[in-house]
């Protein structure tokens, strides 16, 4: 352990560790927004800075080491007048519209504006952005009007989706993110996989599926797990007045052993399903080659009735049931004892060889 | 009066460029044979003392950037800055142009001291006629043995001002969108494709032979106490003579401007020198009897950086140069970084309309603020240094911006 | 998974991928395996008739025709055996039968299986190599490998190869089939196969039926029931009266589907339930209409044998109802009072006879989940079985294994080698992302893809129309021209009841153990239309 100051107070922490680690551990707040503990270190937005007592220069904390013995201030006059200069100076480039943004209560750029007292920007000197949002594809929704090039996007799809679909093109002010010669994603590698959505701070880059369907203060999210393939990926479906209206990632280990939040196009945009209009809300029964509506109870006694009377006339080796690999394990179970103990028979199977 | 004192460049023009032979006859590489006699702490050691700092914009103790190459390092590289961008500076360049071989032979001591059997010279994109000097006299070392297992490769920059900042120098190499990384780890750490990594310029490459050869006692000797031995400088502008000289470090600006340079040309006066290159502080008559040493230049907001020096007669209009340098940064901003994207951009904005007489007193607040928050807040010494010109330009030329100010 | 996922990101340093384009089936998975190809230094075999994703990033990429799995692992063996890089104190402590199996494989050089496979001998040298000196080597296969005639022919062969090897029972080791249904592990641990009860035990294993006849209250059989394909084939011959089917869909999931549709007609009283009107729905006497996942709780147990949460997020639309309480509901009608408080009652009981799941309850994996065998409640789970070369059975067995041909040939009428699987933005029968409105706006129909070779010699155009025909029907659908496929080879996907792909696959040649139909080789025949 190393011990360092922070604001006054003496803080302990591993060695090896980050500032902004330590800054962590002991309590202490600090802004980022190119930061994310999954991804590579960027040290390029400059929100987290710091000073330290004897250095010359500001420091990133999420990528200075905690040294023993060293002086920091996190919110010095000099550390917030910084962080104002580059709130502004992002704010001349971004697209405030809150009120209609997905992302509204949901975005560290507007919590940071918020909480420095950022109402207008003192370098709106004329030139704004003005990016088309025009990328077919019915998934991902980029609008870099709101982009604040923390780059996050691109290490996710880098680091996580390992698809490397987008970088950074160009220089300095017109530095922005883009597909190679900058076209549509369909036309990348883009595997949809929504990851950059999941890191980004702002409401850059948001679900063409979500859209307009809840905001994340609106909505509950219920852990769960993905319903696709076998991975077993854990996923948080977003309810809003008892509908599913999105998917979003669970990061944390214990929420999400398997990925991490990491998820496939199907696991992040497959799940309107859930609300289709072609949901069966009721028993059928086929009469005269056609089905009719019916009760629940009527439907049960039917089929109870059938299956008795088979299993009374053919025995129950006449009868079989396909479980079904899609159901839960308790229902799986149900299914296979509702076989072989009601039914009286093996005849068992799902497709698991399909 | 002072006088040139010629270290790096003392074969130039003596000796022709494209022969090894000449640079052998003339004592090349008596250098490298002494410092492979050596172990390598002693070498290390021994440039330590001579207390040889980096010809470039940090200055930093050569000897010591060494010794942070970890002694049971597997692999490591060396690297030769010589991407030379700063406008008006070509300093490496006549160096390598008159003696390729010097270089070459700094590299090879460097690479006995950090135990390296690779090095790069990363190339200015603009100077192709030099890479092909350069490739010559590596094959006519190598055709000669004379650098043993130390093998020297060039590669070629794009012309990003930022690749001369040796940490997005080191992502070029790898063939990497050019922006810099952050510190630590430093490059003696994990630089070049992770490894430990030696990067100086090619001035401070050159001086090693000679180090070595005379002892650190004799380098340390000449020029200031705190940063010894010679400085090229290349003199543009509106001096009567635009040379390339080497003096030692104790020579004042005004000598250099007014003794080599011959003063201002066409008998105008004097306004303003800029030295180090654009991101260098401008620098008022009041000052030129400041030496050139690096901290003696650092103590008046000044950098001795590159080396350049470019003068500005009485007709100068400051803040249209500073506009124009204010435009330049923002062209070679990476956009890696917040404050140097955007406050680059914002800061030229700014200039422009107070060029344009269109600025208020809140025009210059602003700017006056943004300047200082890059200084600190700036990845990489791009950023930092951006706001230099604007910054001395504002404290010495101040009249100049309120003439420019719109009346209220 | 003998393993688990997490160590194909970082522990395993060689990576064989058989017969799975994990990218597309797999995401997550395929992503982790990229990580570790390109970030951690592991080395990549791909194994696959396709060029996947996968295989453009591996070491060693053989694209083998398909249903010639045996003869590629059984020459990687030769190589390994005749290079002396066998694992042979791991054979000599842990295995059973490798002499028998050897002598099978003498005959396999890589120069008598490039013939066979179509893969030249010094690829299958090297990828063999490669796999057996890494260190620690992990086998993906999926239904690439096990859609065969030989399917478990196939899969004996790559654990004869782990073995072999030593490759089994360490972390990044192991032989992993990567299960294409999010449950279908949680399906087979529950019973629901007609030989074994839960966590595979045996019904025609007199201790065990006593030990559920006793829990259930009832006689129970022990005769062995009937899998899936042999139901359609008995329902072909009127010997099946009932079907009760939850949330299956054979109508387009099996092989030969005219045949599915007439097997349905046949018998008397068909029962679905499902989410939606599936195809197979359409064939039902009755439907009842169940909850999605999104509208119940209970667990999943994934490929990796991880028991994990689901959770009620929302209600069941209408009436619908879960799965569970429907059965039970019908159970208890007939006599058998069949009813449980909640899911977690349910878990409770099936721990009580899950030895694997029986240190598994609801509040151990409230914050987390847990790998089976997970016999007690202090147990940790299990990340990777066989631990130290321990076998289940006590010594793992090699199998000698012998090439045989796939069940259909190509000939002059059907010069073609049809394959099916799976696009990225659709899921199996398609019910759910057929209707998942972004999904099915950016893939709306199936495509045949063809080698741009091919395609030139037949006048085929990209994006122009094709009929595809096999022995049992044909389709109309787009070409997609694509070097992903070599000449000879075509593939599609079967996700869309406009064009399912299953009206040209064959049920004829099953895999005699697993019966599984062999979806990956048809023999057919591309015309422009």
């Amino acid at each position: 352990m190393i011990s360092l100051t922070i604001n006054g107070k003496e803080v302990q922490t591993p060695q090896g560790s980050t500032i902004l680690e330590a800054c962590q551990q002991a309590g202490i707040p600090i802004p980022t927004l190119c930061y994310d503990p999954d991804l590579r270190l960027a040290g390029s937005c400059r929100m987290c800075l710091v000073e330290i007592k004897g250095r010359p220069l500001y420091a990133a904390s999420c990528v200075t080491p905690a040294e023993n013995g060293i002086v920091v201030e996190t919110e010095s006059p000099g550390i917030v007048a910084a962080r104002k200069v580059i709130l502004e100076l992002l704010s001349a480039r971004h697209n405030f519209n809150c009120q209609v943004c997905e992302k509204n209560g949901n975005c560290k750029f507007q919590d940071y504006c918020y909480q420095y007292g950022i109402k207008e920007s003192r370098y709106d000197y004329g030139e704004e952005t003005n990016y088309p949002i025009n990328d077919c594809n019915p998934f991902i929704e980029r609008d870099y009007n709101k982009c604040i090039m923390c780059t996050r996007c691109v290490r996710a799809c880098e680091e996580i989706s390992i698809a490397r679909a987008i970088n950074v093109e160009n220089r300095g002010h017109h530095a922005k993110i883009a597909t190679a010669f900058d076209g549509n994603l369909a036309d990348s590698p883009c595997v949809f996989c929504g990851q950059c959505i999941m890191v980004c701070p702002t409401g850059a880059l948001t679900s063409k599926v979500s859209a307009g369907l809840g905001r994340a203060y609106e909505v509950d999210k219920v852990l769960t797990t993905c319903s696709y393939c076998g991975t077993g990926c854990t996923l948080e479906l977003n309810v809003k007045n008892d509908c599913v209206v999105g998917v979003t990632s669970n990061r944390t280990v214990t929420g999400s052993p398997v990925n991490k939040g990491a998820l496939c196009v199907k696991g992040r945009f497959g799940w309107d399903f859930i609300n289709s209009p072609d949901r069966l809300t009721t028993p059928l029964i086929k009469e005269n080659g056609q089905f009719r509506a019916a009760g629940w109870d009527e439907a049960l006694d039917l089929v109870a009735k059938r299956l008795g009377e088979i299993k009374t006339e053919f025995g129950p080796d006449s009868m079989a049931v396909f479980t079904s690999a899609r159901v839960t394990n308790e229902e799986n179970y149900v299914a296979q004892k509702f076989t072989r103990a009601v039914l009286g028979t093996n005849n068992v199977d799902h497709c698991a060889r399909l | 009066m002072i006088e040139e004192k010629r270290i790096v460049l003392r074969n130039a023009d003596l000796i022709n460029p494209e022969k090894i032979e000449d640079y052998l006859q003339a004592g090349g590489y008596q250098g490298l044979v002494k410092a492979r006699s050596m172990s390598r702490p002693d070498l290390i050691a021994e440039i330590k003392k001579s207390n040889l700092r980096g010809r470039g914009g940090a200055a930093f103790n050569c000897g010591l950037k060494w010794s942070f190459v970890p002694a049971d390092a597997q692999v490591s590289y060396v690297v030769c800055n010589f991407d030379e961008g700063e406008p008006g500076t070509y300093k490496d360049r006549i160096i390598v142009q008159k003696d390729p071989q010097l270089l070459l032979e700094g590299m090879a001591i460097c690479g006995h001291a950090v135990n390296s059997k690779q090095g790069y010279i990363y190339c200015r994109g603009e100077y192709p006629y030099v890479v092909e000097l350069l490739n010559l006299a590596i094959d006519q070392a190598r055709g000669k043995g004379i650098l043993g297992d130390f093998n020297i490769e060039v590669r070629m920059g794009g012309g990003a001002y930022v690749c001369g900042e040796e940490t997005a120098l080191i992502e070029s190499i790898e063939g990497h969108r050019g922006e810099p990384r952050f510190k630590p780890p430093f490059p003696g750490v994990a630089g070049l494709w992770a490894q430990p990594t030696v990067v100086n310029n090619v001035e401070t490459f050159s001086n090693l032979p000679s180090i070595v050869l005379n002892g650190a006692e004799w380098f340390a000797a000449i020029g200031a106490p705190n940063y010894p031995g010679t400085k090229v400088l290349t003199l543009t502008g509106d001096v009567a003579n635009r040379v390339s000289i080497e003096v030692p470090t104790t020579a004042t600006l005004r000598e250099v401007i007014y003794d080599f340079g011959g003063g201002i040309k066409e008998g105008k006066k004097f306004k303003a020198v800029q030295v180090g290159g654009t991101s260098g502080g401008f620098i008022p008559e009041s000052m030129l009897d400041t030496p050139i040493d690096f901290d003696s230049m650092r103590s008046i907001g000044a950098t001795l950086g590159t080396g350049a020096v470019f003068v500005m007669d009485e007709t100068r209009d400051i803040v249209d140069i500073t506009t124009r340098i204010a435009k330049f940064f923002e062209h070679e901003s990476c956009g890696k970084c917040n404050p140097c994207r955007e406050g680059t951009f914002r800061a030229y904005e700014i200039m422009r309309k107070i060029n344009k007489g269109q600025a208020s007193v809140q025009d210059i607040e602003n700017l006056t603020l943004l300047s200082q928050v890059m200084e600190k807040a700036c990845l990489c010494g791009l950023g930092q240094a951006a706001p230099s010109p604007i910054l001395t330009t504002l404290k010495h030329f101040y009249p100049e911006y309120q003439a420019r100010l719109q009346i209220q | 998974m003998t393993n688990s996922i997490g160590e194909l990101e970082k522990d395993a340093r060689c990576i064989f991928v058989i017969g799975s384009n994990t990218t597309e089936n797999h995401p997550v998975i395929g992503m982790k395996i990229k990580k570790n190809v390109l970030y951690n230094g592991a080395r990549l075999i791909v194994a696959d008739p396709r060029r996947t994703d996968l295989a453009k990033i591996a070491d060693v990429y053989m694209p083998h025709q398909p249903g010639s799995d045996v003869a590629l692992v059984n020459a990687m063996m030769n190589v390994i055996i005749n290079e002396g890089l066998a694992n042979h104190d791991f054979i000599a402590q842990h295995t059973e039968g490798y002499e028998d199996m050897a002598a099978v494989i003498s005959k396999f050089t890589p120069e008598y299986a490039e013939p066979i496979t179509g893969v030249p001998a010094e690829d299958i040298r090297k990828a063999a190599r490669l796999y057996a000196q890494s260190g620690s080597a992990a086998i993906c296969y999926a239904m690439g490998l096990t859609q065969h005639r030989t399917g478990t022919d196939n899969v004996k062969s790559v654990c004869n190869l782990a073995m072999l090897t030593g490759n089994i029972g360490r972390p990044g080791t192991g032989v992993d089939p990567l299960r294409g249904q999010n449950n279908v592990q949680g399906a087979c641990d529950m019973g629901g196969l007609p030989n074994v009860f839960t966590a595979y035990q045996a019904v025609t294993n007199d201790a065990a039926r006593e030990k559920f006849e006793k829990a259930w209250g009832v006689p129970l059989s022990g005769q062995n029931g009937l899998v899936l394909t042999d139901v359609i084939n008995k329902a072909h011959h009127g010997e099946i009266k009932a079907l009760y089917v939850v949330g299956e869909n054979p109508l387009m999931s099996d092989p030969e589907l005219e045949h599915v549709e007439e097997a349905l007609g046949k018998v008397d009283f068909v029962v679905v339930q499902d989410i939606f009107l599936s195809e197979t729905a359409k064939y039902a006497d009755v439907v009842l209409p169940s909850a999605c996942f999104a509208e119940k709780d209970g667990t999943f147990s994934n490929t990796e044998r991880r028991v994990q949460r689901v959770r009620k997020a929302v209600s069941a639309p209408g009436e619908a109802r879960t799965d569970w309480e429907i059965m039970c509901e019908v159970a208890t009608r007939m006599g058998y009072p069949m009813s449980y408080e909640n899911s977690e009652q349910i878990f409770e009981e099936i721990r009580t006879l899950t030895p694997s799941y029986a240190g598994i309850s609801y509040q151990r994996i409230e914050n987390g989940s847990l790998q089976w065998p997970c016999p007690t409640e202090e147990h940790p789970g299990t990340p990777y079985l066989h631990k130290d070369g321990n076998f289940s059975r006590g010594l793992g067995a090699f199998t000698a294994i012998d090439y045989i041909t796939p069940g259909e040939l190509s000939d002059e009428k059907y010069p073609l080698i049809l394959t099916t699987g799976r696009s990225l933005f659709h899921y199996h029968t398609g019910t759910m992302t057929r209707r998942a409105s972004a999904l099915n706006e950016h893939v709306p129909a199936a495509e045949l893809e063809i080698n741009p070779e091919q395609a030139k010699a037949l006048g085929i155009a990209h994006d122009g129309m094709v009929r595809v025909s096999t022995r049992r029907g044909s389709l109309e659908m787009k070409a997609k021209v694509t070097d992903m496929v070599a000449p000879g080879v075509i593939f599609t996907t079967f996700h869309f009841a406009e064009t399912p792909a299953n009206l040209l696959t064959s049920s004829e040649f099953l895999d005699p153990t697993a019966k599984i139909p062999e979806y990956k080789v048809s023999a057919a025949k591309v015309e422009k239309i």
